[in-house]
């Protein structure tokens, strides 16, 4: 059988194009690859199974032995978060137009930019900022860059960083900002907040992030932004978008830049394959000059009345520049950025501000019931919380294996004695009564 | 049919013009907040169902952000125009975007990845819920260790330029552990390896060092005898490089940067011409890295998510991304007990969409198919070369030996017509293809990159070219019309100027309704 992937694999196909370039085999084409570095023998790799029934088989055997977040209830999140997934963002990412389309040009794939447009668009609105970017990776590299962008802006080289931050982002920034950026910690208070912290001339930016790791609201971020801005260091906040249609942007607390994933936005959790990074700023050149992403801009054309689009200087980029440029661009997470666009157009801002009501409230609720187990101490309990909080629970391991035999995934590790619990609008008031149950039922 | 009609058409059908006439769809879709009306919904959200909590004045939003309201119908419309508007592979002869591996994307591969046990799994589960995802994983990195003959694969990197900043992450933490990680701050790499070559080196605190191609337009080997020495961290080097290329004494350069106890690294972002012909461990590279989203068939999606593949030889093994996983025999299981790792490159384990989906691709096709990937890839490009240097104007520079794609040149046609390559590109969109130039600096003049892959047929091959030729006669016949293309596309010649200028520019709505129409 001619494989279905390879029309030209075909004999005869091949024999009639071989004999239109005047070659005897397909061999006379590989003359540069030397003997020596040629591999004699065929590659050692699975059988092939070219039937679909039978590679739809074989793949449902391997998916056979997973256990999703629809059979099991799941009180998951630290990064990756359990969100309804509207059916029209399934429905548009899907479309064979886009999910096959590569990074095109702006004639052919007008569509394309208009749509990436539009959801920059619609989160300049939600962050009340001018400039976002065509999305990079993950909320990980949109700080790992925030802070090589702020680094250039000042022409300073450390950053202080709050230590509610998760340990695999923290991995992620020591990595990235290395080796010319140091990172000094900024300690958490009991309310699980940033404690009281000093900036002094060196300081290139103060990070925070917003719900941060524990789930908490910083509340005194326009204080914070005062104090860096007095000694000239910008305030970079990393802020899930997804708490914006009730908490404040960060722009409108002093903010210099914000970043994040938009994960949350209509992906899927898709085992961590859902994330996408944004960055937004003002408008003020020196600061767009140092975004290595893609900006698109609304550009006229020779008919009046026509939007055509296009990058907005491109000459700053790797594309252009090489190792001029800054830091790199490449293929990202253009899809997931037209489906962020496609969830907000859904939810508007009424939709984004019930949901956000419904989630703090959700949270609050469960922060409530289960701080009031015995044996369980929420940890900061005075704190703002959006989506997430932490307990300390005794033996973590122990209640995670107890409650799983109930197919209840209670929550992320934090350490041996604490669990980070997320609770979304897809978390019923029965969902969290039936964690609470199982956790008094395993402990009693 | 009623017997009152009179005929108006005669059969047989006339044949159509030779070229398809094709027109892009034109939807005129308005900028979204245009289709904004207040009090509309898209969608609903339940309701909390306990007490609602009062947030501080100090963290609550005061005004509503200024999102559209629309229903549900409106927002599905304004997207499904949108992606009309777009040229995916799904649509077009995709064999114009040289250096970027467009294939076919088989459909079967996107149900697996939309079925909820990948789409609903949390990656933070317990490894008992997660046996079947654990495996694909372990099981395609084994399939990529054989690929490329090296040791281990991270799958962990969002995509090539990010696996390329693994490997660089990699390779100075290696050199850290051997006490050399001052003394070798230079990465050598070449003019037609991927700019992020460069770029991530630089990035990670490099000095950078360009081989330029010689009379033959290999990398000058010559230039690397000058440039290796005690400083020498790396060698970044792509093979074939974006010409299509492939350097025959590919084993002496990495010999030449071994000798002064550099490392090698193998841009394989583009691995389909070689696929079971050679491989990064014959040529003897230390770390080499694919995309999947190329050579691996994952979908392009716009611009990603894609995914990267790190591959090492085993005494980088230790620095690779944690977790890494692992099996004893009966279980998957994850292990990020990994002191020297380099850490982290993105969250959790990788673009596990991806990951499922180049996993299905590979076991469609076993070792026969790859192999066969490779030679129709080789043979496509081969025989579009045939055809496109049979058009007036267009050459290769350097000869004809290439493997999976050509960078090509229009010089000729430039220095007759003064029309430029991307002109060239732009009137191509009229007959509905991708069209690329090459990255910069356009070190061949007038450059055009064709890739044709292993998906296209001989007919598509032989339509892509007549396009060229057909645009090409225009060129020379009324270069002007050339020059104010396009016409058939969903929008008109777009005027640029503006995308560079602060004053005017609109990256955004709301920067262009503060410019432009307040």
């Amino acid at each position: 059988m001619t494989h279905p992937y390879i029309p030209n694999a075909e004999p005869a196909v091949r024999a009639e194009m071989l004999a239109a370039i005047g070659v005897e085999s397909v061999e006379d084409f590989y003359a540069d690859i030397p003997a020596a570095l040629r591999l004699n023998r065929p590659l050692d790799l699975p059988a092939p199974i070219t039937s679909e029934h039978e590679l739809v088989r074989h793949m449902g055997a391997l998916l056979g032995r997973n256990t999703d977040t629809t059979e099991a209830l799941s009180f998951l999140g630290g990064g990756c978060y359990p969100h309804h997934v509207p059916a029209v963002c399934d429905e548009v990412n899907s479309r064979g137009e886009f999910l096959t389309a590569y990074a095109g040009e702006p004639y052919e794939d007008h569509g394309r930019f208009q749509a990436i447009f539009e959801y920059v668009s619609m989160m300049a609105e939600l962050l009340e900022m001018d400039v976002v970017n065509v999305p990079t990776y993950d909320g990980f590299q949109a700080s790992g860059t925030a802070l090589r962008m702020a680094a250039r802006y000042t022409g300073r080289r450390t950053v202080l960083v709050t230590a509610a931050i998760g340990a695999d982002k923290l991995s992620k920034l020591h990595d990235f900002l290395a080796p010319d950026i140091e990172i000094t910690m900024i300690p958490v208070t009991e309310t699980g907040e940033a404690a009281a912290f000093t900036v002094d001339d060196t300081v290139a930016a103060v990070y925070l992030e917003y719900p941060n790791a524990y789930g908490v609201v910083e509340t005194r971020m326009a204080e914070i932004a005062e104090l860096a801005h007095a000694r000239g260091a910008l305030l970079v906040v990393s802020a899930d978008p997804i708490a914006l249609g009730v908490l404040a942007p960060p722009a409108t607390l002093g903010a210099d830049i914000v970043c994040g994933d938009i994960q949350s936005l209509g992906m899927h959790q898709s085992y961590g394959g859902g994330h996408a990074g944004y960055i937004a700023t003002r408008d003020e050149p020196r600061l767009v000059a140092e975004f290595p992403s893609r900006l698109f801009g609304i550009a006229p054309t020779a008919v009046p009345g026509e939007y055509g689009f296009g990058d907005v200087f491109y000459d700053r980029t790797s594309f252009a520049l090489r190792e001029e440029g800054k830091e790199w661009v490449g293929t990202a997470a253009s899809l997931w950025g037209i489906t962020a666009g496609v969830y907000l157009a859904l939810m508007g801002p009424e939709g984004m501000r019930e949901l956000g009501e419904t989630v703090l409230a959700r949270t609050r609720y469960a922060m409530d019931e289960l701080g009031a187990v015995p044996g369980v101490r929420v940890l900061h309990p005075e704190g703002v919380h959006f989506r997430e909080f932490a307990v300390e629970v005794g033996d973590a391991d122990a209640l995670l294996t107890a409650l799983r035999a109930h197919d209840i995934f209670a929550g992320v590790r934090l350490d041996a004695g604490t669990l980070l619990v997320c609770v979304t609008e897809r978390h019923s008031k029965d969902d969290i009564d039936t964690l609470v149950r199982a956790v008094r039922e395993v402990r009693g | 049919m009623s017997a009152t009609v009179e005929s108006f058409a005669k059969l047989p059908i006339e044949a159509k013009p030779p070229l398809r006439r094709f027109h892009q769809a034109r939807w005129d879709e308005p900028i979204i907040f245009e289709l904004s009306s207040p009090g509309r919904r898209g969608i609903g959200v339940p309701e909390a169902g306990v007490p609602a909590v009062e947030l501080p004045a100090a963290v609550r939003r005061q005004a509503p952000p200024a999102l559209p309201e629309m229903s549900q119908l409106h927002v599905l419309r304004h997207y499904v125009r949108l992606s009309q508007e777009t040229l995916g592979v799904d649509v077009n002869i995709a064999v114009g975007q040289g250096t970027c591996t467009m294939k076919y994307s088989p459909k079967v591969n996107d149900r697996f990845v939309s079925d909820t046990r990948i789409a609903e799994l949390h990656p933070a589960q317990p490894e008992d819920s997660v046996q079947g995802v654990l495996e694909i994983y372990w099981r395609m990195e084994r399939m990529l260790a054989e690929i490329s003959g090296l040791h281990r694969v991270s799958l962990q990197p969002n995509s090539g330029s990010a696996a390329i900043y693994t490997n660089i992450a990699m390779i100075r933490a290696y050199h850290a552990s051997r006490g050399e990680g001052e003394q070798r701050d230079q990465v050598i790499t070449t003019m037609f390896s991927h700019p992020s070559n460069a770029a991530c080196a630089k990035l990670a605190g490099y000095e950078v060092i360009t081989l330029m191609p010689d009379a033959e337009g290999h990398p000058d080997i010559e230039a690397l005898r000058a440039a290796v020495g005690p400083r020498t961290a790396a060698l970044m080097i792509t093979n074939p490089e974006d010409t299509g290329i492939y350097n025959p004494r590919i084993a002496e350069f990495v010999e030449l940067v071994h000798g002064v106890g550099g490392l090698a690294c193998y841009d394989q972002a583009n691995a389909n011409g070689i696929l079971g012909i050679t491989r990064a461990a014959e040529a003897g590279f230390d770390l080499c890295h694919f995309n999947l989203h190329k050579t691996f068939s994952t979908p392009h999606m716009c611009g990603g998510p894609a995914a990267g593949a790190s591959g090492v030889a085993e005494k980088l093994v230790p620095f690779l991304p944690g977790p890494t996983v692992e099996f004893d025999g009966e279980r998957y299981f994850l292990d990020a007990d990994r002191p020297q790792s380099i850490g982290k490159v993105r969250p959790y384990l990788g673009v596990t969409q991806n990951v499922v989906r180049a996993y299905a691709w590979i076991m469609a096709l076993g070792a026969e198919g790859l192999r066969q990937v490779a030679e129709t890839a080789v043979l496509n490009n081969n025989y579009l070369q045939h055809k496109i240097l049979q058009i007036r104007g267009a050459s290769a520079p350097w000869g004809r030996r290439r493997l999976e794609q050509v960078r090509y040149s229009w010089e000729e046609l430039y220095e007759e017509t003064g029309v430029h390559s991307e002109d060239i590109g732009v009137r191509a969109a009229d007959f509905g293809v991708h069209y690329w130039t090459s990255h910069h600096p356009y070190l061949v003049p007038e450059p055009f990159t064709l890739e044709p892959t292993e998906s296209y047929s001989k007919e598509d091959l032989d339509e892509y070219a007549a396009i060229l030729a057909h645009v090409a006669e225009e060129a020379r016949t009324d270069p002007e019309f050339v020059k104010g293309a396009p016409y058939n596309s969903t929008v008109h010649k777009i005027d640029p100027t503006c995308l560079d200028d602060p004053e005017q520019w609109a990256p955004t709505w709301r920067a262009y309704v503060r410019k432009h129409l307040s």
